[in-house]
């Protein structure tokens, strides 16, 4: 049950749109199905009390929209960002992807978001109504009836491994100020690197071939922003190497998680929207642990303007050799 | 399309003998593209040349790839071939079956297959090449030279005889660095000072060159021709236009007790100080760690007796600003910190000195006015033993010692151990070796002559531990001609200690975008044919920064990079390299990867007006690469997310056509 509620993210909303201070706002709204909660633009206070929510369910990362909405308009558009989301927000920011002035930034506290598909393995299909109440989550279905289920069960992978209850990026915090969390995020990846490299491949070879190519997970994720995809340009020739042999959606997803290498935030959009469950955070994740290991701790988006270790030198930095050795070990 | 022609070569039988050249020019005949494909002995040749312009003609060519040695040997050769010809130079690709091929490999099947993959790699790559234009850039007419030792004394002096501007930066209070502190030079045995104290005059009496002494060099930008360099001089509180250089405040200052760095710490000089008779300029500096005044504002003495009013206690740093279009690397050697040879006693006893403060026990204006006396109790020594080889060829104590050998110290032990016993007869003298070595003109004859005429004790073997005893230095060593361990009661020991590039090498090289080796010696363009030059283009190397070096050997390479530096400020312009990195505006994302891991600073950002869907148009930010300035390194395409930077010549389409041929 999240601590903040969407009476007050509304009221907040429709404050900043009547004092002109934004003219716009991005926020979730309900979809088809209660649970299919999707990123909504209010431009006023009537349809934000009519549509806006924010619960258990909302997920959505909105710093990416950012790049497109800030260049609809030179006035402030209004977005809510919760801690993850922040981080983010600054990567955006050090990317020159958007311009500050043109955001008013609302910090939120965040809980910790459901996992829909494991509501679904739980209680099974024909979902209807979704409600939290404390720790647990009712859910109505059109077979069995309201069902209560324990909100810690279903909570999302990312959000049981949370980095960061702590807002980096704001120009108004809402409730109370968070902590950066110690998690055991990397747990997962340990257990990965621990396999051999036979059972990796079988692994990542079970988990990618499921991949459809739908590109949910390039087109939601916040560190891919670029104007061109490299897998919509048909001039870089990276599209045909993706197509080169029978495990062709292994390709698509290595050279997405080298794109994103040192940038991103393990914010885990990608996993979320994937229709195939697949767990992409981990290429990502790893990445993540490997530059840790290499060049000493970083957070993508702790801060703004920050000279990330892939894109800066240092005497100090390892020799590439080493970090090949160092590799090898792992 | 292109129409390519392939031109296999022979190279004598260096690709002939693994490689089967008939057979390759075969396979290759059918690669898309190709219209002609032959072989020939010598591609390089007048003849080979003749070949590939002649066939130009009849077949029509576009695009030329030639199956040969390394780029970096012919590629220029081929460059200008195709010119002559009448193609752009840049249609020309090299397949290096060579070095990367039949040097490698010795089964002819093998280096055959492999031949004919790489040529289709440069198939592939030509396919795709378009005819490139490099720019010109204009060349700053003025030199420096980092270091003013010996080498860099004689590179100022040949480049200014020519005619150009140059400027010395130092940073030590002087010029002459370590030349200076040298007693007697081998293999002439003439005084060192008397050699070098008259160029030193020549370089301050010379008005096209310009001594920043006390200076650092605090940062380089740009290119060959085009250096924009930041030089830090440090405040010596003196004004340097003012100082006759008469000594009046050195004798009068109060604090006496300041380890003179000059004489290695074996005597002492004041706050205020010359480092030696002969300095250039000869103007006095303030050491401001040592100085009463400028840590307490208590004393100014100096400024009292000063009768010219030359101090200036309020001094700040100064940064001088000059553009540039050679600079020279000559910062020099220092002897290796003995503080790890716990064997050699040299922190127990104040009689194991090493071999450079020998040379100044040794001179006449070293602290003992030339009288060879023991440090400890300023008695004559009557037995003395050298240790050559301290931390050099060890290879087993890389943390301590340098696997290299540091060239210069068979020769000056001879010397050492020869002037001793001209000097000084009655004194014994041993030389522990593991091998001598004297190559160099009139050097083994010197060396006899200390083993025959003088009766040097020459010791084949190394010493194990020198242990303090009374006042005698308990020496344990092993003649291995002999075999059998020896102990040697000697007065003084005298370690002939390694030599390392200086400390401030390294961080100069990162400011150059030199390379240097493991050692922090700077590499050579080319270790045998382009020795003077660092592979940075505009950046020349002089003296034993680049390596071990004695005197003779240190100024003929000065003379050698000065005659390259003559050459690069003797042109008006410089051609530049086409193949630089270049942004499509359309893809950029404006994220600044590029910017950041650009080593030269060649890529800024412009806010640009793009068209967008709908008829609406955006401000974005925008890469734009200064092609002056990018050296064609490729970092920034490594680094763009978008595939928006790409580099001329060397296109990520290219590339990855390459690997397809190689991985088809």
């Amino acid at each position: 049950m999240q601590k903040i509620t969407s009476e007050a993210l509304i009221n907040k909303a429709c404050e900043l749109l009547e004092n002109k201070t934004v003219n716009r706002v991005l926020g979730w709204k309900v979809g088809e199905f209660a649970y299919d909660i999707t990123p909504a633009l209010f431009t006023d206070c009537d349809s934000l009390k009519s549509d806006f929510v924010f619960g258990d369910f909302c997920g959505a990362n909105f710093s990416k929209y950012l790049v497109s909405e800030t260049r609809k308009s030179d006035e402030k558009v209004l977005v809510f960002l919760k801690p993850c989301d922040t981080y983010s927000f600054n990567q955006l920011l050090t990317e020159n992807r958007f311009n500050r002035e043109n955001v008013y930034a609302i910090g939120i506290p965040c809980e910790g978001m459901a996992d829909i598909s494991k509501i679904k393995a739980a209680v099974g299909d024909g979902i209807v109504g979704l409600s939290s109440e404390g720790d647990k989550i009712i859910v109505d279905t059109l077979y069995d009836g309201k069902q209560e289920i324990d909100a810690k069960s279903v909570m999302a992978e990312r959000c049981a491994v949370c980095k960061s209850k702590k807002c980096v990026a704001y120009d108004e915090l809402m409730g109370e100020e968070g902590e950066i969390v110690d998690s055991n995020r990397f747990d997962e990846v340990e257990k990965l690197e621990k396999m051999t490299e036979d059972e990796r491949y079988a692994f990542w070879q079970g988990e990618l071939s499921r991949c459809i190519r739908c590109n949910a997970c390039r087109d939601i994720c916040p560190a891919c922003t670029c104007e061109n995809c490299v897998f919509d340009n048909p001039e870089s020739s990276v599209q045909n190497k993706a197509i080169s042999d029978s495990f062709e959606e292994k390709m698509f997803h290595i050279i997405r998680a080298f794109h994103v290498a040192g940038r991103c935030t393990d914010c885990g959009e990608c996993s979320r929207v994937c229709p195939q469950n697949i767990p992409l955070h981990l290429l990502n994740r790893k990445f993540i642990k490997d530059i840790n290991d290499f060049y000493g701790e970083y957070q993508a988006g702790a801060e703004v303007g920050n000279r990330a270790p892939l894109v800066d030198y240092t005497l100090e930095d390892l020799e590439p050799g080493e970090a090949l050795e160092r590799g090898a070990e792992n | 399309m292109q129409r390519i022609g392939v031109f296999v070569c022979w190279c004598g039988s260096n690709i002939a003998g693994t490689v089967d050249v008939q057979a390759v020019s075969e396979a290759l005949k059918n690669e898309p593209g190709v219209v002609f494909s032959t072989n020939y002995q010598y591609m390089c040749s007048q003849a080979g040349q003749e070949l590939i312009i002649n066939s130009v003609k009849e077949h029509n060519l576009t695009g030329i790839v030639v199956c040969s040695c390394s780029p970096r040997m012919h590629e220029a050769t081929f460059r200008k071939t195709a010119a002559a010809a009448g193609i752009n130079p840049y249609m020309v690709e090299i397949a290096n079956i060579r070095e990367q091929c039949s040097w490698i490999h010795k089964d002819m099947e093998i280096g055959t297959e492999k031949a004919i993959i790489l040529g289709k790699a440069a198939i592939a790559k030509v396919n795709l090449n378009a005819p490139l234009t490099p720019g010109e850039s204009p060349v700053t007419k003025r030199a420096l030279v980092i270091g003013g030792g010996i080498a860099g004394i004689q590179t100022a002096l040949d480049i200014a005889e020519a005619g150009f501007p140059v400027d010395i930066v130092e940073t030590k209070p002087t010029i002459g660095g370590k030349m200076a502190q040298i007693d007697k030079t081998f293999p002439t045995l003439d005084c060192a000072a008397c050699i070098l104290t008259p160029k030193m005059v020549d370089v301050a009496q010379n008005d096209k060159i310009r001594i920043f002494s006390y200076s650092e060099v605090e940062d380089v930008k740009g290119f060959v021709g085009n250096f924009d360099v930041k030089i830090k001089k440090k405040a010596r509180y003196v004004k340097e236009d003012i100082c006759t250089g008469c000594g009046v405040c050195t004798e009068k200052c109060p604090m006496k007790k300041v380890p003179n760095e000059f004489n290695l710490g074996m005597d002492n000089r004041r706050a205020i100080y010359i480092p030696f008779a002969q300095a250039v300029p000869k103007v006095a500096t303030i050491d401001p760690n040592a100085c009463n005044m400028l840590k307490s504002g208590k004393c100014g003495l100096c400024a009292k007796v000063c009768t010219a009013g030359a101090i200036d206690y309020t001094q700040k740093d100064e940064i001088i600003e000059e553009k540039y279009g050679a600079i020279v690397a000559a910062t020099g050697f220092n002897p290796i910190s003995m503080d790890k040879f716990d064997e050699y006693a040299y922190n127990q006893s104040k009689d194991v000195i090493t071999s450079l403060e020998f040379e100044r026990l040794t001179n006449a204006a070293g602290p003992t006015a030339g009288k060879l006396l023991r440090p400890s109790d300023g008695k004559h020594p009557h037995k003395i033993v050298f240790v050559q080889c301290v931390g050099s060829r060890c290879e087993s104590c890389a943390e301590k010692g340098k696997e290299y050998c540091s060239k210069i110290c068979c020769m000056y032990t001879a010397k050492h151990a020869m002037l001793t016993r001209d000097k000084y007869p009655d004194t014994e003298v041993y030389v522990f070796y593991i091998d001598v070595r004297t190559p160099g003109k009139a050097f083994d004859e010197f060396y006899r002559r200390a083993v025959e005429e003088y009766n040097v004790h020459y010791i084949k073997g190394m010493v194990g531990k020198i242990s303090p005893e009374g006042d005698k230095l308990m020496v344990r060593g092993s003649d291995l001609l002999n075999n059998k361990q020896l102990t040697i009661d000697a007065d003084l020991v005298v370690l002939a200690a390694a030599i390392e590039p200086d400390k401030s090498a390294r961080p100069l090289a990162t400011m150059l975008t030199a390379s240097m080796d493991t050692n922090d010696f700077f590499t050579e363009a080319h270790p045998k044919l382009r020795p003077v030059e660092s592979p940075t283009a505009g950046v020349f190397l002089s003296g034993a920064c680049q390596g071990p070096k004695d005197i003779p050997e240190t100024v003929s390479q000065a003379s050698a990079a000065a005659a390259k530096v003559i050459g690069l400020l003797a042109k008006d312009k410089l051609t530049g390299n086409p193949c630089v990195a270049q942004a499509n505006e359309l893809m950029c994302n404006g994220c600044s990867s590029c910017e950041k891991v650009c080593p030269y600073g060649a890529i800024t950002y412009v806010d640009k007006e793009f068209r967008m869907p709908n008829r609406t148009t955006a401000i974005r930010r925008v890469a734009s690469v200064n092609p002056a300035v990018c050296q064609g390194c490729g970092a920034c395409t490594v680094a763009c997310p978008s595939g928006a930077m790409d580099l001329n010549g060397f296109l990520n389409k290219q590339i990855i056509a390459e690997v397809d041929a190689i991985c088809k």
